[in-house]
Protein backbone atom coordinates (compact mmCIF):
# COMPACT_ATOMS: atom_id res chain seq x y z
CA UNK A 1 0.00 0.00 0.00
CA UNK A 2 1.36 3.46 -0.78
CA UNK A 3 2.01 6.05 1.43
CA UNK A 4 -0.49 8.83 1.00
CA UNK A 5 -3.25 5.63 0.76
CA UNK A 6 -2.24 5.27 4.00
CA UNK A 7 -2.56 8.98 4.87
CA UNK A 8 -5.95 8.92 3.59
CA UNK A 9 -6.86 6.29 5.23
CA UNK A 10 -6.18 7.76 8.59
CA UNK A 11 -7.27 11.08 8.22
CA UNK A 12 -10.85 8.67 6.89
CA UNK A 13 -10.66 7.20 10.63
CA UNK A 14 -9.94 10.62 12.54
CA UNK A 15 -12.46 12.12 10.63
CA UNK A 16 -15.18 9.56 11.49
CA UNK A 17 -14.03 8.71 14.69
CA UNK A 18 -14.64 12.80 15.88
CA UNK A 19 -17.49 12.67 13.95
CA UNK A 20 -19.22 9.59 15.58
CA UNK A 21 -18.33 11.39 19.01
CA UNK A 22 -19.75 14.09 18.38
CA UNK A 23 -23.09 12.27 17.78
CA UNK A 24 -22.47 9.78 21.39
CA UNK A 25 -22.52 13.29 22.49
CA UNK A 26 -25.50 14.54 20.51
CA UNK A 27 -27.92 11.32 20.85
CA UNK A 28 -26.61 9.92 23.86
CA UNK A 29 -25.22 12.09 26.56
CA UNK A 30 -27.64 15.56 25.70
CA UNK A 31 -31.66 15.34 25.29
CA UNK A 32 -31.03 16.15 21.52
CA UNK A 33 -33.67 12.82 20.99
CA UNK A 34 -36.12 13.77 23.59
CA UNK A 35 -39.50 15.65 22.88
CA UNK A 36 -38.03 18.00 20.61
CA UNK A 37 -38.33 16.08 17.98
CA UNK A 38 -41.78 14.31 17.24
CA UNK A 39 -45.00 16.71 16.31
CA UNK A 40 -46.48 18.35 19.64
CA UNK A 41 -48.79 21.24 20.36
CA UNK A 42 -49.05 23.92 22.89
CA UNK A 43 -51.33 24.39 25.20
CA UNK A 44 -50.86 27.51 28.52
CA UNK A 45 -52.04 27.38 32.24
CA UNK A 46 -51.99 30.04 34.50
CA UNK A 47 -51.09 30.06 38.42
CA UNK A 48 -50.54 31.89 41.51
CA UNK A 49 -46.76 30.68 42.01
CA UNK A 50 -44.84 28.69 40.31
CA UNK A 51 -42.27 29.24 42.22
CA UNK A 52 -39.24 26.41 40.94
CA UNK A 53 -40.19 25.31 37.95
CA UNK A 54 -38.02 26.82 35.03
CA UNK A 55 -38.25 26.56 31.24
CA UNK A 56 -37.41 23.03 29.71
CA UNK A 57 -39.02 21.35 32.88
CA UNK A 58 -40.76 18.30 32.40
CA UNK A 59 -44.45 18.12 31.95
CA UNK A 60 -46.07 14.99 33.24
CA UNK A 61 -49.01 12.48 33.10
CA UNK A 62 -49.07 9.91 35.91
CA UNK A 63 -45.29 10.76 36.47
CA UNK A 64 -44.44 9.55 32.44
CA UNK A 65 -43.21 12.86 30.93
CA UNK A 66 -44.90 14.02 27.85
CA UNK A 67 -44.06 17.77 27.16
CA UNK A 68 -41.58 20.28 27.92
CA UNK A 69 -42.68 23.80 29.49
CA UNK A 70 -41.58 25.96 27.20
CA UNK A 71 -42.21 29.66 28.64
CA UNK A 72 -43.00 31.38 31.77
CA UNK A 73 -44.43 34.77 31.86
CA UNK A 74 -46.19 37.18 33.99
CA UNK A 75 -50.08 38.13 32.98
CA UNK A 76 -49.67 42.14 33.42
CA UNK A 77 -53.28 42.49 34.35
CA UNK A 78 -54.08 39.55 36.69
CA UNK A 79 -50.45 39.28 38.34
CA UNK A 80 -50.84 35.60 37.25
CA UNK A 81 -47.80 33.38 35.99
CA UNK A 82 -49.11 32.01 31.92
CA UNK A 83 -46.87 28.51 31.93
CA UNK A 84 -47.03 27.47 28.49
CA UNK A 85 -45.92 24.16 27.58
CA UNK A 86 -45.63 21.52 24.51
CA UNK A 87 -47.21 18.40 24.69
CA UNK A 88 -46.50 15.05 22.60
CA UNK A 89 -48.91 14.57 19.75
CA UNK A 90 -49.20 10.70 20.65
CA UNK A 91 -51.03 12.26 24.06
CA UNK A 92 -53.58 14.24 22.21
CA UNK A 93 -56.31 12.69 24.06
CA UNK A 94 -56.03 14.94 27.01
CA UNK A 95 -60.06 15.90 28.37
CA UNK A 96 -60.25 19.84 28.36
CA UNK A 97 -61.38 19.57 31.94
CA UNK A 98 -57.99 17.89 33.56
CA UNK A 99 -56.33 19.71 36.43
CA UNK A 100 -52.70 20.81 36.36
CA UNK A 101 -50.61 21.33 39.55
CA UNK A 102 -47.13 21.86 39.93
CA UNK A 103 -44.75 18.99 41.84
CA UNK A 104 -41.65 18.44 42.98
CA UNK A 105 -39.67 15.59 42.24
CA UNK A 106 -38.62 14.14 45.66
CA UNK A 107 -37.11 16.08 48.49
CA UNK A 108 -35.20 18.57 46.54
CA UNK A 109 -35.73 17.72 43.59
CA UNK A 110 -36.69 19.73 40.49
CA UNK A 111 -40.24 20.72 39.80
CA UNK A 112 -42.71 19.51 37.66
CA UNK A 113 -45.88 19.68 36.20
CA UNK A 114 -48.44 17.45 36.64
CA UNK A 115 -51.67 16.88 34.47
CA UNK A 116 -54.42 14.90 36.05
CA UNK A 117 -56.81 13.84 33.56
CA UNK A 118 -60.32 14.76 33.72
CA UNK A 119 -63.64 13.22 32.43
CA UNK A 120 -64.61 15.38 29.42
CA UNK A 121 -65.30 14.25 26.28
CA UNK A 122 -63.64 16.89 24.38
CA UNK A 123 -59.72 16.87 24.08
CA UNK A 124 -57.38 19.33 24.51
CA UNK A 125 -56.17 21.39 21.33
CA UNK A 126 -53.19 23.27 20.36
CA UNK A 127 -53.40 26.70 22.01
CA UNK A 128 -55.78 25.34 24.49
CA UNK A 129 -55.78 26.38 27.81
CA UNK A 130 -56.05 24.51 30.87
CA UNK A 131 -58.29 25.94 33.69
CA UNK A 132 -58.09 24.61 36.82
CA UNK A 133 -54.78 25.04 38.30
CA UNK A 134 -52.56 24.48 41.66
CA UNK A 135 -50.19 26.40 42.57
CA UNK A 136 -46.91 25.51 43.67
CA UNK A 137 -45.89 24.66 47.05
CA UNK A 138 -44.31 27.45 48.85
CA UNK A 139 -42.08 25.66 51.58
CA UNK A 140 -41.42 28.86 53.44
CA UNK A 141 -45.13 30.01 53.26
CA UNK A 142 -46.25 26.37 54.36
CA UNK A 143 -43.74 26.53 57.20
CA UNK A 144 -44.95 29.85 58.67
CA UNK A 145 -48.40 28.66 58.57
CA UNK A 146 -47.71 25.54 60.67
CA UNK A 147 -46.05 27.64 62.99
CA UNK A 148 -48.47 30.61 63.53
CA UNK A 149 -51.46 27.81 64.09
CA UNK A 150 -48.91 25.82 66.36
CA UNK A 151 -48.68 28.96 68.42
CA UNK A 152 -52.64 29.95 67.93
CA UNK A 153 -53.16 26.60 69.78
CA UNK A 154 -51.22 27.41 73.08
CA UNK A 155 -52.98 30.50 73.58
CA UNK B 1 13.82 61.44 30.10
CA UNK B 2 13.00 62.30 26.71
CA UNK B 3 15.10 59.41 25.73
CA UNK B 4 12.19 57.32 27.62
CA UNK B 5 9.39 58.82 26.42
CA UNK B 6 11.06 58.23 22.85
CA UNK B 7 11.02 54.80 23.84
CA UNK B 8 7.80 54.14 25.15
CA UNK B 9 6.25 55.69 22.02
CA UNK B 10 8.82 53.74 19.78
CA UNK B 11 7.24 50.67 21.75
CA UNK B 12 3.79 51.52 21.74
CA UNK B 13 4.01 51.82 17.75
CA UNK B 14 5.49 48.58 17.97
CA UNK B 15 2.94 46.92 19.39
CA UNK B 16 0.21 48.48 17.08
CA UNK B 17 2.56 47.07 13.90
CA UNK B 18 2.99 43.93 15.29
CA UNK B 19 -0.97 43.63 15.84
CA UNK B 20 -1.66 45.25 12.52
CA UNK B 21 0.51 43.03 10.61
CA UNK B 22 -0.71 39.76 12.41
CA UNK B 23 -4.24 40.55 11.93
CA UNK B 24 -3.20 41.62 8.15
CA UNK B 25 -1.49 37.85 7.64
CA UNK B 26 -4.24 36.38 8.96
CA UNK B 27 -7.18 37.81 6.77
CA UNK B 28 -4.34 36.95 4.36
CA UNK B 29 -4.57 33.38 5.52
CA UNK B 30 -8.06 33.00 5.53
CA UNK B 31 -8.70 34.20 2.25
CA UNK B 32 -5.98 31.62 1.03
CA UNK B 33 -8.36 29.03 1.88
CA UNK B 34 -10.95 29.21 -1.18
CA UNK B 35 -8.14 28.44 -3.61
CA UNK B 36 -6.87 25.77 -0.94
CA UNK B 37 -9.69 23.99 -1.72
CA UNK B 38 -8.64 22.81 -5.13
CA UNK B 39 -6.25 21.07 -3.72
CA UNK B 40 -7.61 18.69 -0.73
CA UNK B 41 -4.36 16.76 -0.60
CA UNK B 42 -2.58 19.38 1.10
CA UNK B 43 -5.34 19.90 3.75
CA UNK B 44 -5.53 15.77 4.31
CA UNK B 45 -1.37 15.88 4.49
CA UNK B 46 -1.53 18.51 7.66
CA UNK B 47 -4.76 16.88 8.82
CA UNK B 48 -3.05 13.46 9.38
CA UNK B 49 0.53 14.92 11.24
CA UNK B 50 -1.85 17.58 13.07
CA UNK B 51 -5.04 15.28 13.91
CA UNK B 52 -4.54 12.04 13.24
CA UNK B 53 -0.88 12.00 15.55
CA UNK B 54 -2.68 14.12 18.50
CA UNK B 55 -5.43 11.33 18.40
CA UNK B 56 -3.98 8.84 20.70
CA UNK B 57 -3.02 11.57 23.45
CA UNK B 58 -6.32 13.10 23.37
CA UNK B 59 -8.01 9.40 23.78
CA UNK B 60 -5.61 8.82 26.78
CA UNK B 61 -5.68 12.21 28.65
CA UNK B 62 -9.95 11.88 28.21
CA UNK B 63 -10.14 8.67 29.82
CA UNK B 64 -7.97 9.16 32.41
CA UNK B 65 -9.23 12.68 33.42
CA UNK B 66 -12.95 11.00 32.99
CA UNK B 67 -11.88 8.38 35.50
CA UNK B 68 -10.59 11.23 37.98
CA UNK B 69 -13.75 13.19 37.51
CA UNK B 70 -16.06 10.32 38.41
CA UNK B 71 -13.26 9.46 41.57
CA UNK B 72 -13.78 13.29 42.75
CA UNK B 73 -17.18 13.40 41.98
CA UNK B 74 -18.51 10.14 43.80
CA UNK B 75 -16.53 10.98 46.70
CA UNK B 76 -18.15 14.60 47.02
CA UNK B 77 -21.68 13.50 45.85
CA UNK B 78 -22.27 10.47 48.34
CA UNK B 79 -22.21 12.40 51.49
CA UNK B 80 -25.30 14.04 50.01
CA UNK B 81 -26.87 10.85 48.69
CA UNK B 82 -26.62 12.19 45.14
CA UNK B 83 -24.69 9.89 43.75
CA UNK B 84 -26.77 8.97 41.00
CA UNK B 85 -25.85 12.61 40.03
CA UNK B 86 -22.21 11.53 39.19
CA UNK B 87 -22.95 11.19 35.18
CA UNK B 88 -24.41 14.53 34.90
CA UNK B 89 -21.15 16.07 36.92
CA UNK B 90 -19.00 14.07 34.68
CA UNK B 91 -20.96 14.63 31.46
CA UNK B 92 -21.42 18.78 31.88
CA UNK B 93 -17.75 19.31 33.62
CA UNK B 94 -16.39 17.95 30.67
CA UNK B 95 -18.58 19.03 27.34
CA UNK B 96 -18.78 22.39 28.80
CA UNK B 97 -15.34 22.88 30.22
CA UNK B 98 -12.39 20.24 30.57
CA UNK B 99 -13.01 18.82 27.24
CA UNK B 100 -12.22 22.45 25.41
CA UNK B 101 -10.08 23.63 27.57
CA UNK B 102 -7.10 20.42 27.91
CA UNK B 103 -7.91 19.48 24.72
CA UNK B 104 -6.37 22.88 23.51
CA UNK B 105 -2.99 22.84 26.19
CA UNK B 106 -2.74 19.33 25.06
CA UNK B 107 -2.72 20.66 21.16
CA UNK B 108 -0.90 23.10 21.35
CA UNK B 109 1.69 21.24 23.30
CA UNK B 110 1.72 18.32 20.88
CA UNK B 111 0.43 19.93 17.96
CA UNK B 112 1.16 23.77 17.99
CA UNK B 113 4.55 23.57 18.74
CA UNK B 114 5.66 20.99 16.23
CA UNK B 115 4.00 23.49 13.92
CA UNK B 116 6.39 26.53 14.59
CA UNK B 117 9.35 24.48 14.82
CA UNK B 118 8.43 22.99 11.34
CA UNK B 119 7.76 26.37 9.99
CA UNK B 120 10.42 28.25 11.70
CA UNK B 121 12.86 25.26 10.06
CA UNK B 122 11.44 25.87 7.22
CA UNK B 123 12.16 29.79 7.23
CA UNK B 124 15.50 29.34 9.09
CA UNK B 125 16.98 26.84 6.06
CA UNK B 126 15.22 30.05 3.64
CA UNK B 127 12.72 27.66 2.23
CA UNK B 128 10.11 30.05 2.35
CA UNK B 129 11.93 32.59 0.36
CA UNK B 130 12.44 29.54 -1.83
CA UNK B 131 8.81 29.12 -2.63
CA UNK B 132 8.76 32.75 -3.01
CA UNK B 133 11.60 32.41 -5.65
CA UNK B 134 9.37 29.74 -7.35
CA UNK B 135 6.67 32.42 -7.34
CA UNK B 136 4.96 30.01 -4.62
CA UNK B 137 3.28 32.00 -2.22
CA UNK B 138 4.19 30.61 1.19
CA UNK B 139 1.06 31.54 2.96
CA UNK B 140 -1.27 29.70 0.61
CA UNK B 141 0.95 26.84 0.38
CA UNK B 142 2.19 26.34 4.28
CA UNK B 143 0.23 28.73 6.41
CA UNK B 144 -3.40 27.98 5.05
CA UNK B 145 -3.42 24.35 4.44
CA UNK B 146 -1.98 24.35 8.75
CA UNK B 147 -4.82 26.75 10.16
CA UNK B 148 -7.41 25.18 8.35
CA UNK B 149 -6.52 21.81 9.74
CA UNK B 150 -6.12 22.88 13.27
CA UNK B 151 -9.54 24.00 12.78
CA UNK B 152 -11.27 20.84 11.64
CA UNK B 153 -9.12 18.64 14.26
CA UNK B 154 -9.84 20.77 17.35
CA UNK B 155 -13.84 20.32 17.44
CA UNK B 156 -12.98 16.53 16.97
CA UNK B 157 -10.34 16.06 19.20
CA UNK B 158 -11.98 17.67 21.75
CA UNK B 159 -15.51 15.78 21.09
CA UNK B 160 -13.29 12.72 21.49
CA UNK B 161 -11.82 13.77 24.92
CA UNK B 162 -15.51 14.56 26.35
CA UNK B 163 -16.92 11.21 24.72
CA UNK B 164 -14.20 9.17 26.33
CA UNK B 165 -13.98 10.74 29.27
CA UNK B 166 -17.96 10.20 29.78
CA UNK B 167 -16.88 6.38 29.32
CA UNK B 168 -14.17 6.80 31.58
CA UNK B 169 -16.40 8.28 34.62
CA UNK B 170 -18.74 5.27 33.88
CA UNK B 171 -15.98 2.26 34.29
CA UNK B 172 -14.89 4.50 37.24
CA UNK B 173 -18.34 5.54 39.09
CA UNK B 174 -20.43 2.20 38.04
CA UNK B 175 -18.54 -0.46 37.42
CA UNK B 176 -15.70 0.06 40.27
CA UNK B 177 -17.99 2.32 42.96
CA UNK B 178 -21.58 0.92 41.91
CA UNK B 179 -23.54 4.34 40.85
CA UNK B 180 -26.57 2.31 39.44
CA UNK B 181 -26.09 2.41 35.86
CA UNK B 182 -30.07 3.69 34.42
CA UNK B 183 -29.13 6.88 36.78
CA UNK B 184 -25.86 7.60 35.54
CA UNK B 185 -26.80 7.88 31.85
CA UNK B 186 -30.69 9.11 32.14
CA UNK B 187 -29.91 11.98 34.72
CA UNK B 188 -27.02 13.01 32.29
CA UNK B 189 -29.41 12.87 29.29
CA UNK B 190 -32.15 15.37 31.60
CA UNK B 191 -30.05 17.50 32.17
CA UNK B 192 -27.75 17.98 29.38
CA UNK B 193 -28.87 20.37 26.89
CA UNK B 194 -27.63 19.98 23.44
CA UNK B 195 -28.42 23.60 22.61
CA UNK B 196 -27.03 25.24 26.04
CA UNK B 197 -23.87 22.43 26.66
CA UNK B 198 -22.78 20.50 23.38
CA UNK B 199 -23.05 23.06 20.92
CA UNK B 200 -21.45 25.48 22.98
CA UNK B 201 -18.59 23.25 23.74
CA UNK B 202 -17.69 22.42 20.20
CA UNK B 203 -18.16 26.43 19.47
CA UNK B 204 -15.20 27.01 22.33
CA UNK B 205 -13.46 24.02 20.82
CA UNK B 206 -13.48 25.55 17.14
CA UNK B 207 -12.38 29.48 18.87
CA UNK B 208 -9.64 27.41 20.34
CA UNK B 209 -8.70 25.51 17.70
CA UNK B 210 -8.19 29.01 15.57
CA UNK B 211 -6.49 30.42 18.33
CA UNK B 212 -3.93 27.93 18.58
CA UNK B 213 -3.35 26.78 15.96
CA UNK B 214 -2.73 30.24 14.49
CA UNK B 215 -0.66 31.31 17.11
CA UNK B 216 1.77 28.17 16.35
CA UNK B 217 1.93 29.51 12.71
CA UNK B 218 2.54 33.08 13.38
CA UNK B 219 5.46 32.40 16.22
CA UNK B 220 7.13 29.86 12.97
CA UNK B 221 6.46 31.80 10.37
CA UNK B 222 7.36 35.14 11.89
CA UNK B 223 10.50 33.62 14.30
CA UNK B 224 14.06 35.05 14.11
CA UNK B 225 15.40 32.30 11.03
CA UNK B 226 18.39 31.12 14.09
CA UNK B 227 18.32 28.01 16.19
CA UNK B 228 18.09 29.74 19.11
CA UNK B 229 14.86 31.99 17.03
CA UNK B 230 12.79 28.68 16.78
CA UNK B 231 13.51 27.25 19.70
CA UNK B 232 11.99 30.36 21.24
CA UNK B 233 9.27 30.62 19.07
CA UNK B 234 8.35 27.07 19.99
CA UNK B 235 8.67 28.28 23.54
CA UNK B 236 6.26 31.12 22.89
CA UNK B 237 3.66 29.14 21.01
CA UNK B 238 3.02 26.96 24.13
CA UNK B 239 2.74 29.81 26.85
CA UNK B 240 0.90 32.34 24.38
CA UNK B 241 -1.72 29.46 23.65
CA UNK B 242 -2.38 28.29 27.64
CA UNK B 243 -2.42 31.82 28.71
CA UNK B 244 -5.12 33.02 25.65
CA UNK B 245 -7.10 29.78 25.78
CA UNK B 246 -7.42 30.36 29.76
CA UNK B 247 -8.60 33.66 29.37
CA UNK B 248 -10.75 33.32 26.01
CA UNK B 249 -11.91 30.41 28.41
CA UNK B 250 -13.46 32.82 30.82
CA UNK B 251 -14.91 35.21 28.17
CA UNK B 252 -16.77 32.66 26.55
CA UNK B 253 -18.14 31.10 29.61
CA UNK B 254 -19.27 34.35 31.08
CA UNK B 255 -20.88 35.35 27.04
CA UNK B 256 -22.65 31.83 27.21
CA UNK B 257 -23.64 31.64 30.16
CA UNK B 258 -25.82 34.84 29.35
Amino acid sequence: MSNSRILEISVGIFVAVGVAALLVLAVNVSNVSGFSAGKQYTVTANFDNVSGLKARSAVAIAGVTVGRVVSITVDPMTFEAVVEMTIDSSFNEVPVDSSVGIYTAGLLGEKYVGIEPGGAPDFLEEGGVIRLTQSSIVLEKLISQFLFSQSDNDE
Amino acid sequence: MFDWFAQFGNKTIEFFARLGKEVLLFIQTVLAFVPLLLRPALIVQQLFSIGVRSMLLIIVSGFFVGMVLGLQGYNTLVDFGAEESLGVVVALSLVRELGPVVTALLFAGRAGSALTAEIGLMKATEQLSGLEMMAVNPVERILAPRLLAGIISMPLLAAMFSAVGIFGGYLVGVDLLGVDEGAYWSQMQAKVDFDQDIVNGVIKSVVFGIVTTWIAVYEGYTCVPTSEGVSGATTRTVVYSALVVLGLDFLLTALMLE
